[in-house]
């Protein structure tokens, strides 16, 4: 019998911002549904982001930004990662984003971007269906 | 036969009309139950509250226990202070954001600082890429503060500033525009934040650890005291705790057990509690449970009166006076059908005004999109308009008191506040609980319980959970903050580094080390190097060097 691993995820607050109600539920949430979840705390940079991804192996990186530097912070990682050749990581960003800002950041290639309001089952459903590398 | 004999008789009757009609239509629910789990029975009546003595539960307005407010006149004398919080890219841009408030009516400033000013960093910080200039704005010296007060007499306004971890510079600054205006500093009014003790389980702009950062604090309370008699040198907020997830109870329990540690710091520090006391106020959150918050003011204004009566021994009543600013719920709007925002926004203001707010913030429908837009602060201010012209609730004091639920939630939210802070005080006050993650772990878990209520479509939010519509009308001008602040910024500091005189700025930045480094009141030389134009961010790092940095636990 095999045993599955499980999905691991980073839940991280890039930036300075200090709004960390939203990746707490979210986190609390994945747990529950089984998956991994390591929460790396406040003003983590996009270096440190990436370092700590590739430490702890995860398959998932879920960013939140409520400040408004998403356009900063998010693509930074996205970069980060092509650079060090990382392509089967899920990438997943939310926070309070203008809607015009989702395509820039998608072209960037975060996978998905959820807006204040989204049921956190949408987002279990999300990751394990477009997970990777699992 | 007496009343009671009547009512209880009555009280039968009822009963056996209930139980007929619930045969026929059971309730809603099966049990109705608040935010903060206190049960809501069905009706209310003198059965509940038999042993309710008015005197000493209530009083008067103006008169201690100030259930019923600070003032005797209330917003009879005056109405509450519409004070909208604002701030965005650079000094100038926020200035005429202030020109335009004040021309609708405003009256009093709120200023929102980004967060690099709030963590003590300058613009052109590697921390701080990608944030200057966006969730408020950018300061990074004397010049910047200049420019953001150009043209409002600071003698004619009152200014409440969000400054925490580096109040002391900040409040520096304003004390050294208000100098170059020749406004004397017993003259000035207004409110700075200085409320490090839920940034660690809540709000997340710390730079010190609890403890230099207290000492900064008591700094702040002495030096006021003596010098800007008129400044309320704190804000201890619950909005911030309730935003982060905190119920009604938690949100008061809190507040109140950071309070305690402020006074008891205070006073170890060498103050008298009668004069700093009457210069703290509070700061709460007005959430969607229209009763419950209007009973939590109620409630927190009677446990503060009694902890700094009872407890601090306090004499002078402006001691036991809990005054408070108060926004409304951020939390509770939805970036679904955003104009539904204007109507919660504007029952949680109503609730504000009956819980006897001294000020008031009401939020933009379209801050789950963005940064608040002109229109939609315009809105926002106008629905606190017509609630202080229009609705004539404030013809009365504390129009409610009396109300058999009201006085039964204010009783219940003070007991169950007062046994949180039983606890707090087992943990060894609220320094040591937040070191413990006690209090970060209490709101984390309400925050988990209210999202999965949404999510079972226990609680329905109108236009999420419920009545939602298949195309989202969004509202199109949304604010924008000019990607240049950051260059701006960083351009004028060259330009300051450039001009200013090097020695000035070495040698206060080395008396305010060795300041530091002694227990001197740190105020005076802070203030000495804001005026020879050493930056926000050269004297946070001076600090830094002696007291250290706050390293958060991961959760």
């Amino acid at each position: 019998m095999q045993t599955e691993r499980k999905i691991r995820v980073l839940a991280t607050k890039p930036g300075l911002d200090g709004h960390d109600r939203g990746i707490k539920v979210i986190c609390a949430a994945l747990r529950d549904a089984g998956m991994e979840v390591i929460y790396t705390g406040l003003r983590q940079t996009p270096e440190q982001i990436v370092a700590a991804a590739i430490q702890e192996d995860v398959d998932v990186i879920a960013l939140s930004c409520l400040s408004g530097a998403h356009g900063y912070h998010f693509p930074r990682v996205m970069e980060l990662l092509k650079e060090k050749g990382i392509d089967d990581v899920l990438v997943l960003g939310g926070g309070i984003i203008p809607e015009e800002d989702i395509p820039a950041l998608k072209q960037a290639g975060i996978a998905e971007i959820f807006l204040p309001g989204t049921d956190t089952g949408d987002i279990v459903q999300f990751i394990r269906e477009n997970v990777k590398r699992h | 036969m007496d009343d009671l004999q009547k009512l209880l008789e009555l009280k039968a009757k009822y009963e056996a009309q209930v139980e007929k009609v619930l045969k026929k239509m059971p309730e809603r629910k099966a049990e109705f139950v608040n935010t903060s789990g206190i049960p809501v029975d069905r009706v209310y009546t003198p059965l509940e509250l038999k042993d309710f003595d008015y005197v000493e539960k209530l009083g008067l307005p103006g008169l201690y226990p100030f259930t019923r407010g600070v003032q005797p006149t209330a917003y009879r004398g005056r109405f509450w202070t519409m004070r909208q919080y604002a701030g965005f890219g650079t000094a100038e841009e926020t200035n005429a954001r202030y020109h335009f408030l004040l021309k609708s009516g405003q009256t009093g400033l709120s200023v929102a600082f980004d967060l690099p000013t709030q963590i003590g960093y300058d613009s052109d910080h590697p921390l701080a890429q990608g944030e200057v200039g966006k969730v408020g704005v950018a300061i990074d010296s004397l010049w910047d503060m200049e420019r953001l007060f150009q043209g409002i007499p600071l003698d004619q306004v009152s200014t409440s500033m969000t400054i925490n971890a580096p109040c002391a510079v900040i409040l520096a600054m304003y004390l050294a525009v208000a100098e170059k205006q020749g406004v004397s500093f017993d003259k000035l009014r207004g409110t700075v934040q200085n409320d490090i003790l839920k940034e660690y389980p809540a709000r997340g702009t710390y730079i010190f650890g609890p403890r230099p950062s207290m000492r900064l604090i008591t700094d702040i309370f002495a030096y006021c005291t003596e010098h800007v008699p008129q400044w309320n040198t704190i804000s201890i907020s619950g909005y911030h705790i309730r935003e982060a997830g905190a119920t009604a109870v938690q949100e008061v329990a809190f507040t109140l057990a950071n309070g305690i540690a402020y006074v008891e710091a205070a006073i170890q520090a060498g103050l008298e509690v009668d004069k700093f006391g009457p210069r703290l106020s509070f700061f709460f959150n007005s959430h969607q449970d229209f009763f419950e918050e209007i009973a939590k003011f109620r409630a927190a204004r009677r446990l503060w009166a009694k902890i700094m009566k009872e407890r601090f021994g306090a004499q002078d009543p402006r001691s036991m006076m809990l005054r408070f600013h108060t926004q409304t719920a951020g939390c509770s709007l939805t970036a679904q059908q955003p104009l539904n925002n204007i109507v919660r926004t504007a029952f949680e203001a109503l609730a504000a005004v009956l819980g006897g707010t001294q000020s008031l913030h009401t939020n933009s429908f379209d801050e789950a999109l963005a940064l608040p837009s002109e229109l939609a602060v315009q809105v926002a201010l106008r629905t606190q308009q017509v609630i202080a012209y229009e609705t004539a609730v404030c013809d009365t004091v504390d129009p409610l008191a009396g109300s058999y639920f009201i006085e039964y939630l204010t009783d219940q939210i003070e007991a169950r506040a007062q046994e949180y802070i039983d606890r707090i005080d087992q943990l060894g006050g609220a320094v040591a609980a937040i070191e413990k993650g006690f209090i970060q772990k209490e709101i984390a878990d309400s925050a988990y319980r209210y999202q999965k209520e949404i999510e079972k479509g226990e609680r329905i939010v109108v236009g999420l959970n419920k009545f939602q519509v298949e195309e989202e009308d969004r509202p199109k001008e949304l604010l924008k903050v000019d990607p240049a602040v950051a260059d701006r910024q960083i351009a004028r500091l060259k330009e300051l580094k450039a001009t200013r005189d090097h020695t000035a700025v070495q040698q206060a930045l080395a008396e305010l080390k060795a300041a530091a480094e002694g227990d001197a009141n740190l105020m005076p030389p802070i203030l000495k190097a804001v005026k020879a134009l050493a930056t926000l961010g050269e004297i946070c790092d001076t600090l830094r060097a002696v007291f250290g940095e706050y390293e958060a636990a991961a959760a």
